[in-house]
């Protein structure tokens, strides 16, 4: 018969020369059966994302990291109970990619931690240097300023931050606070890039990580305000006929957006279809040209910018009914939101202060923004705060519709496609390029008047953008 | 989407040439012989050297296809599992690998580079050895002269010289074997391949350039490198050049062989340029999404070279369930050899690296050698405790 036995799978070096990687979600739990090279983990190092396939087949005994773990390249993340007989090769050996590398992991011996005496051993460029405590391959290390040096060698495995005896008593935390990030605080590139896009300032965060490392998930704790914990992740059930799916993540809130907002604003909605020809040539003459090489021009562009100009001269619709402070409040700036479907489902991300944005800067502004959300990667930062917005109904080949609110806004254009239609020019028949446009308002706010004037402003820009001589 | 314009890899350039209305792009017709959807598509000259192609041979380079990507597919996992330090995926080239191997002579001679572990497998190298030099254990994986392949070049384009040098050599053996440079879309914006040309025009050397234009290298799309079809290049080193349709398996060994048979006679380099797309990233070590637009991975899905011969064969009655069986066997036999002799690989003893040096003794070699040894030895002493 066969017998059973325990393989670890260490964290390989992923990528060239990495020292560690961050789990970002399992995607087996112990007790599952895995085949070989089925996925296991997706893992994030400081140049990609990416899957790990398993290299045994068996069942997962131990999973040793959570997600959200920074994990040194060389530990065990997973064991896995295999069948000896069946086991395919891998053999309990480390992973011997690494194993000419200096600082590649130790024999990680059972479960037993073992770093006992600092052992001689051989390495390539110098006779027999002492082994550094941890194992970890030496890399820069960021000065501290000598007050806040911790006495001895860095502790082994320290996850909290250094606490530090300050002088003083009460506000010593802030002092403390500021004195521990003498540089740039330590994080990995995405993790630097996730702050951003959160509008996230790492200098105020304690790193959870090891040695102070900023992670993933301290950013968006941070970012969601101390907010809920991370939501509790379970399977959905299993389906027969019908499948079930929690609600949550982005359906949960553009469901709680669209019921709010359609049944406490009074929507109106109003068409207008525009003859586009001019704008299409204008377009094409733009792409061509050599100011605009290499940025990416759509109607959309074009549309957004009538609607930023249009709304300089109609402010009412860029306002916001505050109901509980029982107050009126006019933005004298547009944070201009764009209704995108992504992955995860519908998000309205918005570009901020797109008023001042020349046509230049708003062509890159809506590529960004439409890119961050065709890859799933839109942040709540990005998608609060916006003050108008437009839905590119268009491309999917739909005229008109009638949109509703975005919560907080008091205006919302949808775009038509635009299509060769007959049309009466010059007082003939002629095809031309004819879009139509879809203006949902809230009535609270704004009257009939103000929406209509506003819809045929932009309605004159996109038949004819010399108009926007007289609107300027 | 929000948007309805295409992604800046140049995609436009991909339509058969005489639709494209690109200004900056001249180049001549671009040659297909099977449709993304499977149809055999006729050409008055291209169908001349692909008429002896049997059913058989058809399923046969299915098979060689499928197998292809599998070793890639294992490979790249291996390295996820640490066992490979590095690994550049050839997913989506397979039919240019496949098309221009499998049109080679024996003792026909490849400088491929490190991506071209497709035509690697049709010289005959053995799976093992593909990993061999990523996994660490030796400077390269197979001995050249046994297989007619040099070892897998890393400098981009060096290879191309290589190959006009062993084709002037062809020329002073009086032999009628070609040599075949494999490079990238890259490639030809370095020195080395024009270099190459230059000397392969000046003396009509036996060579093929075999340019894969996978559209990216590294993040650099192709647009960006060039204002003219690459195989345009071509002409200024007066160098007669195709374009083909690089994931079309035919129109690949078409062009291949009406290059192949131009140098065996006396006629000189050809520069072909095979349209294809790297649809993994540049190495494991890559993440395309941060320069790539998805729309233009999914446009290219749809021209995947194995699905439109599968369709032909299921076309012409050939793709029976024994069929696919057989290729998924093979497919699983070769990852299963990749798997079992890349992990059982023995490890080289430190002295190895001093090995294939030089063909012959040399003293400073092994003065070298003598430290080296000497060295070592310093630690047995201390890990033993002077037991030595």
């Amino acid at each position: 018969m066969s017998r059973a036995m325990i393989k670890e799978f260490r964290l390989p070096d992923l990528g060239e020369g990495l020292t560690e990687s961050e789990i970002l979600s399992w995607k087996v739990a112990v007790g599952d059966t895995v085949e070989l090279n089925q996925v296991i983990a997706e893992v994030e190092t400081a140049k990609a994302v990416v899957e790990l396939p398993s290299p045994f087949a068996g069942t997962v005994a131990a999973l040793h990291e959570q997600p959200g773990s920074v994990v040194e390249v060389g530990k065990p993340i997973v064991s896995f109970e295999v069948d000896d007989a069946g086991a395919a090769p891998s053999a309990g050996d480390a992973p011997s990619a690494d194993a000419g590398k200096p600082g590649a992991g130790k024999p990680a011996g059972g479960a037993a931690a073992e770093p006992a005496a600092p052992k001689r051993e051989a390495t390539l460029v110098g006779y027999g240097a002492a082994v550094e405590q941890g194992g970890r391959p030496v890399r820069r290390q960021r000065t501290l300023p000598a007050a806040v040096q911790p006495s001895a060698a860095r502790p082994a495995d320290t996850t909290a931050p250094p606490v530090v005896a300050a002088p003083g008593a009460g506000s010593a935390a802030a002092v403390v606070q500021s004195e521990r990030q003498p540089e740039r605080p330590r994080s990995t590139p995405p993790v630097r890039k996730l702050a951003r896009d959160l509008g996230v300032d790492l200098a105020q965060l304690n790193g959870t990580g090891e040695g102070g490392l900023i992670t993933r998930e301290d950013v968006q704790h941070f970012a969601e305000g101390a907010g809920a914990p991370a939501a509790a992740q379970e399977a959905p059930a299993a389906a027969g006929r019908e499948t079930r799916t929690p609600i949550k993540g982005v359906r949960k809130y553009t469901a709680a957006a669209m019921v709010q907002s359609a049944f406490t604003a009074p929507h109106v909605t109003e068409f207008l279809t525009v003859d586009v020809t001019a704008a299409m040539e204008l377009l094409g003459r733009l792409k061509a040209s050599r100011a605009f090489q290499g940025y990416k021009l759509t109607p959309l562009t074009l549309a957004a910018k009538a609607v930023l100009i249009a709304l300089k001269r109609n402010p009412t619709l860029n306002s916001r009914w505050d109901d509980a402070a029982q107050e009126i409040v006019q933005f004298n700036y547009v944070n201009l939101g764009i209704a995108a479907a992504t992955p995860r489902g519908l998000t309205v991300p918005n570009i901020k202060d797109a008023d001042g944005m020349g046509l230049l800067e708003l062509s890159a502004a809506l590529t960004e923004l439409t890119e961050t959300a065709r890859a799933g990667k839109t942040t709540p930062a990005d998608l609060a705060g916006g003050t108008i917005s437009i839905t590119n109904i268009g491309v999917f080949g739909i005229d008109a519709g009638t949109p509703i609110l975005n919560p907080g806004e008091a205006a919302i254009v949808a775009l038509g496609a635009v299509r060769k239609a007959p049309w009466v020019h010059n007082d003939e028949l002629a095809v031309r390029q004819v879009m139509s446009l879809s203006l949902s308002f809230d009535h609270r706010l704004v009257d009939g008047e103000q929406g209509s004037r506003f819809l045929a402003d932009v309605g004159a820009i996109l038949s004819d953008p010399g108009m926007v001589l007289t609107m300027v | 989407m929000l948007t309805d314009e295409a992604g800046r890899g140049a995609n436009q350039a991909t339509e058969p040439a005489n639709n494209v209305q690109n200004p900056r792009r001249t180049g001549g017709d671009l040659v297909q012989l099977l449709s993304p959807s499977g149809e055999r598509i006729s050409h008055p000259e291209f169908d001349l050297w692909i008429s002896d192609v049997s059913d058989e041979q058809l399923c046969s380079f299915y098979e060689d296809m499928v197998v292809i990507r599998r070793i890639d597919a294992e490979a790249t996992a291996l390295q996820r599992q640490g066992e490979l330090a590095l690994w550049p995926p050839l997913l989506g080239q397979e039919a240019t690998q496949i098309g221009s191997g499998r049109a080679l002579r024996s003792d026909d001679f490849v400088f491929p580079t490190y991506r071209d572990n497709g035509v690697a497998y049709c010289r005959g190298v053995p799976v093992p050895d593909l990993v061999r030099a990523w996994r660490g254990n030796a400077l390269f994986g197979w001995d050249p002269y046994r297989y007619n392949i040099a070892t897998q070049q890393i400098m981009i384009g060096s290879q191309s010289l290589h190959a006009t040098g062993y084709a002037m050599g062809i020329q002073d053996d009086g032999a009628d074997s070609v040599a075949v440079a494999f490079f990238g879309d890259g490639a030809t914006s370095e020195g080395d391949v024009n270099e190459a040309m230059v000397f392969a025009a000046s003396f009509q050397a036996p060579v093929v350039f075999i340019c894969q234009n996978n559209h990216w290298a590294i993040s650099e799309p192709v647009l960006l490198q060039s204002h003219v079809q690459l195989a345009d290049r071509a002409s200024g080193f007066g160098i007669p050049s195709m374009r083909v349709d690089g994931n079309d398996v035919l129109a690949v060994l078409s062009a291949t062989r009406i290059a192949l048979d131009r140098a065996r006679k006396g006629g000189g380099p050809t520069f072909i340029e095979a349209l294809t797309y790297r649809m993994g990233p540049h190495t494991t070590a890559d993440d395309p999404t941060r320069y790539r637009d998805p729309n233009e991975l999914e446009d290219w899905a749809a021209k995947d070279p194995i699905a439109r011969l599968r369709a032909l064969l299921d076309r012409k009655g050939l793709l029976s369930d024994e069929l696919e069986a057989r290729v998924k066997a093979r497919a699983d036999a070769v990852a299963a050899e990749l798997r079992n002799g890349c992990i059982n690989m023995p490890e080289p003893a430190p002295l190895d690296v001093f090995k294939h040096v030089y063909s012959e003794e040399n003293s400073w070699i092994e003065r070298q050698k003598d430290h080296y040894t000497r060295y070592l030895e310093s630690f047995s002493g201390s890990a033993q405790e002077g037991a030595h």
